[in-house]
């Protein structure tokens, strides 16, 4: 740090009467300084930006909502994850996190801020870019015992690894015999983002779901993301854990029991998020998010709907599927990923096979299209799914629109 | 399923048939013994053509940045089923790929039974001490055949193999070590040669004895508990097996394993 006398720039408004200096700040990535203690201990000088954290050695890695009043606390999905993986770390010493840029970069999407300088390069591990080999040495450490959390930058590079994920770890425990388990999480961002183009919208829900011996999680909110982190971390099985780019940023209400460091949600049970009785809407991820902006709307033209968050693509809760289908006679599944061989299909299937008699419509399917994801706005908007299309989709099954028409 | 063994009490990783797969999963396993500070070490073997797989590349890589306590033990034997090694790299043979990764290397003799002990021996002392990884090519030659359905005369001359057979085998190479130093005979070879196959014998007595594992162990192990479906399956299958017993083998017990 340089300093001068009168005539160098100022930090921050705040800082009148302070002393001037002028901060030569050498050019690292991401590092923002986020809280005036950190700008504090620059002011200070000596060691530069990292000392700056380690005076926040005591302070929570995430700044969550302040209220302390009983009112519903708020927290971003980002916080939500992260401080899941970080009382987990905390919990258990064989937890650590590996992936490209998690470490000091923060995270390439700031899920793992703070956990570098709180647990150190041994449990968070920064790894030349290769999945193949990071996601192999993660089966490896899992085989001898660790519990590694892989973060693919976005699942769409996960296929660089997909061989470590199902033939290294979804098979061992049963090829073993039971000898060889592998407690390992792999998450990341899954599906369509806003405008990255083919090669980074891709959904793995189905890739995934169809293998066994791998468990699948999609949360949606911050309670899903706490809860399933949670339990994914805890798992003996290998777990993929499929997050959600544009949900990182979003709040959701969280009560005190969520808050808590043994928190955790079943894997396997779906939730139902809004009861409803004329038409069931099943969704995962963030289209949640819009089969309930589409009950909504059908609420206000007399239609009831039940909409299903699944927040566990395998196992799959059909108990509670088929349980509403037969209570209200219709179904329209809703993913972003594409349609053939997508997670519609299975449920189509599975409340074929139990609930047929109870059908009182055709099942309807509502997913992405059947294209690479293109880039251009305009067209991306067209290939995903939006709540217009479920709205439909769901007045279909009630006969409630005109046409037979998917336009309609 | 044959050669895919694996056991957890004496230390090594079930075989899969995913080439090279096994050398990331050695640098995940060296990572954990380096964070428990064992004084141990993993060693990882594979064939010449398993470093032309992604995976060698990303794992010896991978265990030079994390200085990684791990042996990785090539033997080229020149062959990847009807592929010569010519065919498979044109780089000086694998120790060079390791020396490129910053992998310390070293080229054996891999028919030298003592040349080989000597070298692995080091080589575990060096990534214990120094928990760095190392990179073993042991030259050799595949005499036999790939596998019970390969003739491999088929696409090298006989000759070839007869000569290697003759004049490098290992097992006569260390045979005449320790005759010439007095440690080894006729009768000991004949004695040894007897033993080995009573012991072979009664191994294949006592396992034809043993029961075949019941139906329901094909259900279990996919997760560490049985899920509901699976169990499911399995009850459906019992009562299959029970109606229709003529359809089925009769030495396989049906007998129903519980669920956790």
């Amino acid at each position: 740090m340089i300093s001068a006398g009168v005539g160098g720039r100022q930090l921050g408004g705040d800082l009148a009467g302070a002393a001037v200096v002028v901060v030569v700040i050498p050019r690292r990535r991401s590092r923002s300084i986020q809280s005036t203690a950190a700008g504090e201990a620059l002011r200070c000088g000596g060691g530069g930006i990292k000392n700056a954290w380690s005076l926040q050695g005591t302070r929570p890695a995430i700044l969550a909502s302040r209220s302390f009043s009983s009112a519903a606390k708020e927290m971003t999905v980002r916080d939500a994850l992260n401080s899941a993986i970080d009382e987990e770390m905390s919990a258990d010493p064989k937890v650590f996190l590996m992936g490209e840029e998690v470490g000091e970069y923060q995270g390439a999407y700031k899920i793992t801020k703070g956990l570098l300088e709180k647990y150190g390069p041994d449990r968070v591990l920064d790894t030349p870019i290769t999945e193949a080999g990071f996601t192999g040495i993660g089966v490896g450490a899992a085989y001898h015992g660790l519990k590694p959390i892989i973060e693919f930058m976005t699942f769409n590079f996960s296929m660089q690894a997909i061989d470590h994920i199902i033939n290294s770890a979804a098979k061992s425990n049963y090829m073993s015999a039971g000898q060889i388990s592998v407690p390992i999480v792999f998450r990341g961002p899954n599906g369509a983002a806003a405008g990255v183009g083919a090669q980074h919208s891709q959904c793995y829900a189905s890739w995934f779901a169809s293998c066994p011996g791998l468990k699948v999680l999609a949360p949606y909110s911050s309670e899903d993301a706490r809860g399933l982190m949670k339990a994914a971390i805890r798992d003996p099985d290998p777990v993929v854990f499929l997050e959600n780019e544009l949900l990182y940023g979003e709040s959701f209400p969280v009560s005190a029991e969520v808050l808590d460091s043994s928190f955790s949600l079943p894997i396997g049970k779906a939730k139902i998020e809004r009861e409803g009785k004329d038409v069931t809407i099943t969704a995962f991820s963030k289209m949640v998010g819009y089969a309930l902006k589409a009950a909504e709307i059908l609420s206000k033209e007399g239609i009831s709907a039940e909409v299903i968050n699944l927040r566990s693509i395998r196992p799959l809760d059909r108990a509670t599927i088929n349980n509403s289908v037969r209570k209200t006679n219709r179904l329209v599944t809703v993913e972003e990923g594409f349609p053939q061989h997508g997670i519609g299909a299975e449920i189509c299937a599975s409340v074929v096979e139990d609930s047929f008699e109870y059908l009182d419509a055709a099942i309807e399917r509502i997913a992405g299209a059947d294209v690479p994801m293109p880039y251009a706005a305009n067209l991306e908007r067209l290939a995903v799914p939006q709540v217009e299309d479920i709205v439909r989709a769901a007045k279909r099954t009630c006969y409630r629109s005109s046409s037979l028409a998917a336009t309609a | 399923m044959p050669v895919h063994y694996g056991s957890k009490k004496l230390n090594y990783f079930t075989v899969a048939s995913t080439i090279a797969s096994q050398l990331p999963h050695a640098v995940g396993a060296a990572y954990s013994l380096k964070m428990d500070g064992k004084d141990a070490c993993v060693v990882g073997y594979f064939g010449d053509g398993g470093s032309s797989e992604g995976d060698f590349h990303a794992a010896l890589n991978f265990a030079a940045v994390l200085e990684a306590p791990v042996i990785f033990l090539c033997r080229n034997n020149g062959w990847a089923i009807s592929t010569p090694a010519s065919d498979q790299f044109r780089s000086d043979g694998v120790v060079v790929k390791g020396q490129a990764y910053g992998v310390r290397s070293i080229r054996v003799d891999g028919n030298d039974a003592l040349a080989m002990y000597s070298a692995v021996r080091s080589a575990r002392e060096m990534a214990i001490t120094e928990q760095k990884p190392i990179l073993i090519e042991a030259v050799t030659y595949r005499v036999g055949h790939h596998t019970t359905s390969d003739d491999s005369t088929r696409y090298r001359p006989l000759e070839e193999i007869e000569w290697w057979q003759m004049a490098r085998n290992p097992l006569t190479l260390y045979r005449k070590w320790l005759e010439s130093n007095g440690w080894w005979n006729d009768e000991a070879e004949a004695e040894l040669r007897s033993n080995s196959r009573k012991e072979l014998l009664k191994a294949i007595q006592v396992a034809e004895k043993i029961e075949k594992p019941p139906v329901g162990d094909m259900f279990t192990d996919v997760y560490d508990a049985v899920p509901s479906n699976l169990f499911e399956q399995e009850k459906l299958l019992q009562q299959t097996v029970t109606r229709y017993p003529q359809d089925y083998p009769s030495d396989v017990p049906v007998r129903a394993v519980p669920s956790s």
